[in-house]
Parts: C-alpha cells; sequence; structure tokens
C-alpha cells in the first residue's frame, strides 16, 4: 500500500515539474513582464527599476532556477495586483472552493445512491421513470442557464435568497443548489445502471435463499458491489469543482479559486494563476488517492 | 401416512421473452420427505432449476410467473404466503446451494459476516450467531475457522467455497436443503467429498435433500429417489435404482444409453512413428512451474486423452504446442520440425495442420460472424488451400460431415445450440484439414446426450481421416470411450501414462487410483458398492 502511494506521488511529481516549467515559459512567451504589468505611460526609468527589483536582467535560466527554488519553499511570489503573497491569496479562494466541493459532492452522492438505488429495484416502475427523467435533464441542462433562472425566480422574483455573496447561510443555498444537478443527473445514471447489474447477480440470489430483507439486499449487498464504477464518476465530478467551478462562482460572486483564476489570467497575475494551478493539482492529486484507497477499501479483492 | 413435507404439485411456470412465451414448466408434481433426497434429472433447458427456484421464490418476476400449481411445504401452500412471510421460510425452514460458489458468495464481504446473517436476518443475536457460524466452519471441514471467518471468499479453493455454502444454508437447520448442481464446477475428488459432506450433514439433521442436476452419477451416489424431467415436464419419477434398471420412458432410456464410460476400449495397435513428440516440455510464470517434464508420443490417427484436475496444467500443454503460450523449455518434434523453437513465419504455414476446440463454443466463435464466415476465414488466410470456386461445396459438405445442414450457413452462433456450436468449431477446425486436433474439454460443457454425439463425430473423423486428437479432459468416462493412450497429470507433472486398458483397468499410481475411485458411475448399484470400498477404506 505505501509504495503504491509512493508510487503514484512520484508520477504526480512529474506532471507537477512539467507544469511548472510549462507555466512559467509560457507567462514569458506572452511577452516582457516590465511591459505587461507597468501601465503604458511608466517611463524608460520605472521599467528598469522593475527589471532591476524583479531579476528580469538575469538570463532566463538563472531566472527559472530561482523561481523553481521560491517554489520549493512554497514562495510564489507576491500577487502583483493585491501586493499580498499569491500563496496567502490563493489559499483563501481555495478554502472557499473547497468547502463548496465537499458540501455540494457529499450532498450529491448521498442523494444519488439513494435515487439510482431505489430505481434500480424496480426497472421500469413509477419511480424509475421519475428518476431516469430528472436525472436526464439535470445532466444536460446548462448550468449558467440554471443558475440565472435560479437568480430570477428565488432571489428577485419570491426574494427568498440573496443574489449573491457569501455573508451567511443563505448565500450557499443557491450555488450549492445549481452545482448539485449536473453531477447528480450523471451519478443517478451511473449508480442505476451499476446497481440494476448487481442485484441481478448470483449472490443477490443467495442472499434472498437466505431470506434477507429487502433493504439490506439493496444497500448492503449489491451496492458496495455497484459502488466501484460510481466512485469513479464521483471522482471526477468532484475534480471538476475542485478546480473551480467558474461559471457559478462569478455568476454568483462567490470568492472560489475558478473566479480568482479567470480575474487573475485576465489581469496578467502569473504569481496568482501559478499558485492556483499548483495547489488545485495537488488537491487533485490528494483526490485521486483517497478515490483509489476507496477502491481497495471497498473490494477486498483490490490490493495495491 | 402423514403428509410429505413438501409436495408440489402441477406446478407451471411461463416465461415471456422478445422471442414470445415460453412455457419453461409443465405441470409439474412431485414430493419429498424428511431424511429423504429426492435428486430432479435434467438436461439444460428441461426447467428443472426453474422448478426448485419457485420453491425459493427466486423466480424473476417478470418476466417469469407461475400459472399453475401448489407448493405445499409443512402444510402451507408457499405460493399463496406473503413476500414477507415467504422471506422468513426461506433460509430458515428451506435453504439452497448453487453451482457456482464463487459468483454466489457475495465477493465484498468476509465469509464470516455472510454465515453470521443467515443467523441475524432470522432474529439470533450477532455474538450468538457468530459462535454459531464457528461451529458450522468446523463442522463443513474448513480449516482454520476462527482465521477464516474474516477472510473474503476469493481466497478460499472451490471446494471450500461449496463448504462454506453449505455451511451458510444449514445455518438455522433447515427442514429442507435445495442443491442447485452442487458439484458441477468441482474436481472429481472434490466433488465426492462434498457429496460425502452433504449425506454426513442429512444424517445429522434428518433434512430432505432435493439435488438438481444432469449427472447420473450424482444421482447414483446421493439420490433415494429421482424425477427426470425434459422440456419443462416430468417424464419419469421412481426409486433411483428402478429407474436405472427398467427406465419406463424413452428419454430416461436415451439418456441412460447416453451415459459415457460403457462401451468397449479402444486397442490402439503398436506403430513405428509418432506425429508428434514432446520432450521435457516445461511453463514457467514467475516462480510457479505450470508444467514441468512433460514427455510423449502422439501417432499418426491416434487420440492421447490428457487427464487431471484443475491446475494440473493440461491446458497449458495444450497452448504451447499452438504456441499460445510461449514454451520455457523442452521440445515439441511434429514430424521431425520442433514447434517450440520455429520462428513465427515458419509457424504461419504448419497452423493449418494443428487446429484446436475450445471447450466453450460460445465463447470461441465469433458472435458477429456467419457460420460461412467462420468456416471459410480459414481459406481466406490461407488461400493454398481450396480455390474460391469450390468453397461452397466444401462448406457444405463439411457442414453435412459434422451433422448440420448447407442452408445453415448464413446463419449466426447465438442462432444455435450448446451443441450444434460445438459442431461448426469443429467443422471449422476440419475446414484446413488438419492432422492434428487439439480438444481442450471441448464436450465438457454440452448434456450427456449431445456429448455423446460429439465423441462419436470426432471418433468417426479420426477413423476416417486418420487425423490425430489430443483431448484433454476432467471426465474420466467419456476418455475411456474415446481415447487410445491415457495421460493423468498432476501439479504440473505427468503422473501416468499408458494405454487407455493400462489406465483403467490397472492403474498403478495411487493418484490415477484416487481419480478413478472419486469418479461417479451412473448405476446406482456399482455406486453403492464404490462407496462401501471408501467407507472401508476411510474407516481402516
Amino acid at each position: 500500500m505505501m509504495s503504491f502511494i509512493r508510487k503514484r506521488a512520484f508520477a504526480s511529481l512529474i506532471s507537477l515539474i512539467l507544469l511548472v516549467v510549462a507555466v512559467f515559459f509560457l507567462s514569458r512567451l506572452t511577452g516582457d513582464p516590465a511591459a505587461l504589468y507597468l501601465p503604458s505611460e511608466a517611463s524608460e526609468e520605472m521599467r528598469r527599476q522593475f527589471r532591476e527589483i524583479h531579476g528580469l536582467n538575469d538570463p532566463i535560466l538563472v531566472q527559472f532556477g530561482r523561481y523553481v527554488w521560491d517554489l520549493l519553499h512554497l514562495d510564489f511570489g507576491d500577487s502583483v495586483r493585491r501586493a499580498r503573497p499569491a500563496f496567502e491569496v490563493v489559499s483563501e479562494a481555495f478554502l472557499w472552493t473547497l468547502q463548496l466541493a465537499v458540501i455540494t459532492m457529499t450532498l450529491v452522492t448521498a442523494a444519488a445512491i439513494v435515487v439510482g438505488s431505489l430505481a434500480a429495484f424496480r426497472v421500469g416502475g413509477f419511480f424509475d421513470r421519475i428518476a431516469s427523467l430528472t436525472s436526464l435533464i439535470g445532466a444536460s441542462a446548462p448550468d449558467f442557464w440554471v443558475a440565472i433562472v435560479a437568480i430570477v425566480v428565488f432571489s428577485v422574483g419570491l426574494g427568498w435568497l440573496p443574489t449573491s455573496g457569501t455573508g451567511s447561510v443563505w448565500h450557499w443555498i443557491l450555488p450549492i443548489g445549481v452545482l448539485f444537478i449536473r453531477p447528480f443527473g450523471l451519478i443517478v445514471q451511473v449508480v442505476r445502471g451499476s446497481m440494476i447489474n448487481a442485484l441481478s447477480s448470483a449472490y443477490v440470489k443467495t442472499a434472498r435463499a437466505k431470506g434477507v430483507r429487502t433493504r439490506p439486499i439493496i444497500f448492503v449487498h449489491a451496492l458496495r458491489n455497484a459502488m466501484l464504477p460510481v466512485i469513479t464518476v464521483i471522482g471526477d465530478q468532484a475534480a471538476a469543482l475542485l478546480n473551480g467551478a467558474v461559471v457559478i462562482e462569478t455568476i454568483f460572486g462567490f470568492p472560489g479559486v475558478g473566479k480568482l483564476m479567470i480575474d487573475s489570467i485576465l489581469q496578467r497575475d502569473f504569481n496568482v494563476v501559478l499558485a492556483a494551478i499548483m495547489i488545485t493539482a495537488i488537491a487533485i492529486f490528494i483526490m485521486n488517492l483517497l478515490i483509489d484507497l476507496a477502491y481497495a477499501l471497498l473490494d477486498p479483492r483490490i490490493r495495491y | 401416512m402423514a403428509e410429505p413435507m413438501l409436495q408440489v404439485k402441477n406446478l407451471s411456470v411461463e416465461f415471456h421473452t422478445a422471442a414470445g412465451t415460453v412455457r419453461a414448466v409443465k405441470n409439474v408434481s412431485f414430493d419429498l420427505d424428511r431424511g429423504e433426497t429426492l435428486a430432479i434429472l435434467g438436461e439444460s433447458g428441461s426447467g428443472k432449476s426453474v422448478s426448485s427456484s419457485a420453491i425459493m421464490d427466486l423466480i424473476d418476476m417478470p418476466p417469469g410467473r407461475i400459472t399453475s400449481g401448489q407448493i405445499i411445504f409443512e402444510g402451507r401452500d408457499l405460493l399463496k404466503l406473503s413476500a414477507s412471510e415467504r422471506r422468513k421460510v426461506n433460509g430458515h425452514k428451506i435453504a439452497m446451494i448453487f453451482q457456482d460458489p464463487l459468483s454466489h458468495l457475495n465477493p465484498v464481504y468476509t465469509v464470516g459476516w455472510q454465515i453470521v446473517e443467515t443467523m441475524t436476518a432470522h432474529g439470533m443475536s450477532r455474538p450468538q450467531a457468530r459462535a454459531e457460524a464457528l461451529r458450522l466452519l468446523g463442522r463443513v471441514g474448513i480449516p482454520d475457522p476462527e482465521g477464516s471467518m474474516g477472510k473474503y471468499p476469493h481466497q478460499f479453493s472451490g471446494g471450500q467455497r461449496q463448504r462454506l455454502m453449505i455451511a451458510m444454508a444449514l445455518a438455522l437447520k433447515p427442514d429442507l436443503l435445495i442443491a442447485d448442481e452442487p458439484t458441477t464446477a468441482l474436481d472429481v475428488t472434490v466433488q465426492a467429498e462434498v457429496l460425502a459432506l452433504l449425506e454426513e450433514l442429512q444424517q445429522e439433521t434428518g433434512m430432505g435433500v432435493l439435488i438438481i442436476t444432469h449427472d447420473l452419477g450424482v444421482v447414483a451416489e446421493i439420490a433415494d429417489r429421482v424425477v427426470v424431467m425434459n422440456a419443462g415436464e416430468v417424464v419419469e419419477t421412481g426409486d433411483t435404482r428402478q429407474v436405472y434398471r427398467n427406465p419406463a420412458h424413452p428419454y430416461t432410456r436415451k439418456l441412460i444409453g447416453a451415459a459415457p464410460g460403457k462401451g468397449a476400449m479402444h486397442d490402439p495397435l503398436p506403430s513405428a512413428e509418432p506425429v508428434l513428440s514432446v520432450r521435457g516440455a516445461r511453463k514457467v510464470y514467475g516462480d510457479f512451474a505450470a508444467v514441468e517434464d512433460v514427455s510423449f508420443d502422439l501417432m499418426a490417427g491416434e487420440t492421447l486423452a490428457i487427464v487431471g484436475e484443475s491446475g494440473s496444467g493440461k491446458s497449458t500443454v495444450a497452448k504451447m504446442l499452438l504456441r499460445l503460450e510461449e514454451p520455457t523449455g523442452g521440445q515439441a518434434l511434429w514430424k521431425g520440425q520442433d514447434l517450440f523453437a520455429m520462428p513465427e513465419r515458419q509457424l504461419f504455414a504448419l497452423r493449418r495442420d494443428l487446429q484446436m476446440v475450445f471447450q466453450d463454443p460460445t465463447q470461441s466463435l465469433n458472435p458477429r460472424m456467419t457460420v460461412w464466415q467462420l468456416i471459410t476465414e480459414g481459406w481466406v488466410i490461407h488461400p493454398g488451400i481450396l480455390p474460391r470456386s469450390k468453397w461452397k461445396a466444401r462448406a457444405a459438405e463439411l457442414l453435412h460431415q459434422v451433422g448440420l445442414k448447407p442452408e445453415m450457413a448464413g446463419r449466426y452462433p447465438h442462432q444455435f445450440s450448446g451443441g450444434q456450436r460445438q459442431r461448426i468449431a469443429i467443422a471449422r477446425a476440419l475446414a484446413l484439414e488438419p492432422e492434428l486436433i487439439i480438444c481442450d474439454e471441448a464436450v465438457s460443457a454440452l448434456d450427456v446426450s449431445v456429448q455423446a454425439q460429439v465423441i462419436e463425430l470426432l471418433d468417426g473423423l479420426r477413423k476416417s481421416l486418420g487425423i490425430a486428437f489430443i483431448f484433454i479432459a476432467h471426465d474420466l468416462p467419456v476418455v475411456r470411450d474415446f481415447a487410445d493412450h491415457v495421460m493423468v497429470m498432476r501439479k504440473g507433472r505427468v503422473v501416468e501414462a499408458g494405454t487407455v486398458r493400462q489406465i483403467f483397468d490397472n492403474p498403478r499410481q495411487p493418484y490415477t487410483q484416487a481419480l478413478l475411485a472419486a469418479g461417479l458411475d451412473p448405476d446406482p448399484d456399482v455406486q453403492a458398492e464404490r462407496r462401501a470400498a471408501r467407507l472401508a477404506m476411510a474407516a481402516g
């Protein structure tokens, strides 16, 4: 198990290194940082000073070395726009996104498992039809549209919920509600398919022959076997949320990492962009590791 | 006389499928009492499993529907009970074990948990159930019961898994045990052990046993009475001995007649030159030697049977000869050329001489190809064999040779029965005019009556075309009827080899003797003698 984690960590390290190299050189390809950061009316003297302070006159490889050295100390440099360490800026935003993702995915997983399992129990029944239809709509509805409609209805029309921001519990309901819909639709469908398989398996027949009640047959015997493909999809969806739900965060003015990244790209605040990329990359690596561990936990035949 | 414990009366079951309504079980009646063993004997599609599933409410409904009949168990009609009342009967009063214990055990829970669940599902407290599960594991002969409680199904052998199933089924001392082909997937020696265990447990608890099987040997070994089913109907019922001695129905007579192992044995002529001579064949996977130092000669037009239980390395030998597995060492001289050392290009030309027929034609025939495509594919690959203008006539001839009709060439494999599919596989092999056909358990998955026909077909081809066969099997009676020479393998090594007479009439090695003794004879009297001998051996 430990050697598996080490191997995975090593593989991820290589992708992180490639990422660092790519981000550094790509950001330089967009032009001279002095020209990018300073206002166009800045004097030649100011530009010279700027290059001096930021070591931009050194050979590019020296700059790269310094940059890597700083990274190893978790020093991503300062955010040019905010005049604070980029790492700090990103950490704050990431914490918001993390909370949003964890809450949403927990709700999605619980709801999708219950709905998908019950739909699979009576295939073609009334509940199955309703669940299949809703999940299909959920999986295909464009989230920006749902978000806008939700604001129009619940905030503007009914006045129940705030339109944007983060002040209270009420502020979380709309973003979570909207983010919930698509993964819920997808996961219900995967749970349903996987559960139909599991419920027609031989071991379920054995359980029925043993006189086990219906509920444990569904949620104990079949579900654990059916969870493997489901976990893969949950992982995918969670990764998408961790990357920052750009559109939703923007619409609801939610200070998450997705919104921060877009803002920073537009403002050419590359230190922040890089820090955001690194932190989400590491978060996604950790999450994939958790998913692999969940596989092993659910299925004793899987050993790393 | 009191009512029997179980009475099935005029049971009919229909299945609604896309192809229409199938009456799987028609007016089936039988009864069974405490302490009695009743066998339902039938081939695939006879409705024997559906009848037993109906007793346990395990028929999927829909598509299945019970259209008539009663299942009276201990005075109550099970079909009139509510779902929750039937649940209380299942596992508690009536229990069931199945053919394939690996897929019937839940792979993600420990076996201890699964055995305990039988008892807790019917109200026993967990600590009490745990103690009982431990006792049961010991009783069914699982080594280290305490440690085994926490293990998962995949960590046990096939025979042990069936013992686990038995422990789970018998946890609440049911009055009736239904065993659906309980030993079909097991090796003969393991089969004998499991059947003996079932009998012992029956004597201890006095339960009735309903055993579903296709195997006359199992019936002879264990059943007091037998119900013979064909095409959804009961054709004959009676005392096992009586039915075997004086079968009343033509189908029963056919079934008994088709049982292998009764014909005359071959007497191979001493021959000068072997076509294939294997010396020191070896295959190693990592540290594990699957095949070690296997040597044999095969004469032209003869059949060599390689016999062994699972894991003996018999299939690996076959795959090495066709280079489907790369040999680790040794040589195999085919007419003087070493198959093991041959470069791929040279091997290609030889491929047509060496053909293989696999166990499961459903998997070995491409489902998207018609019979015509399957048969002619070899001629496309080896253009020298037959000019295109003659393909049609030759394909028709081949189909005729294996007992199929030429107009079937346009159909796909799924449109045939299992036996017919295996004939297609044989026709495909014959199309290349091979000199050696390797049959890897080629008749194991077939019903006995079909098995007999396929064996007859193969033997006829051997005689008329002079094809040599390597016949890999675990089933000794089939081998007895068909082989000239027999080689017995165990754990990758050759235990004993000789002519079929030597091996069957005069086995020298204890393992061969054990293998022969464990085999089940369809004759109940022969089987009773063997059992007595076995018990005497165990006692003394």
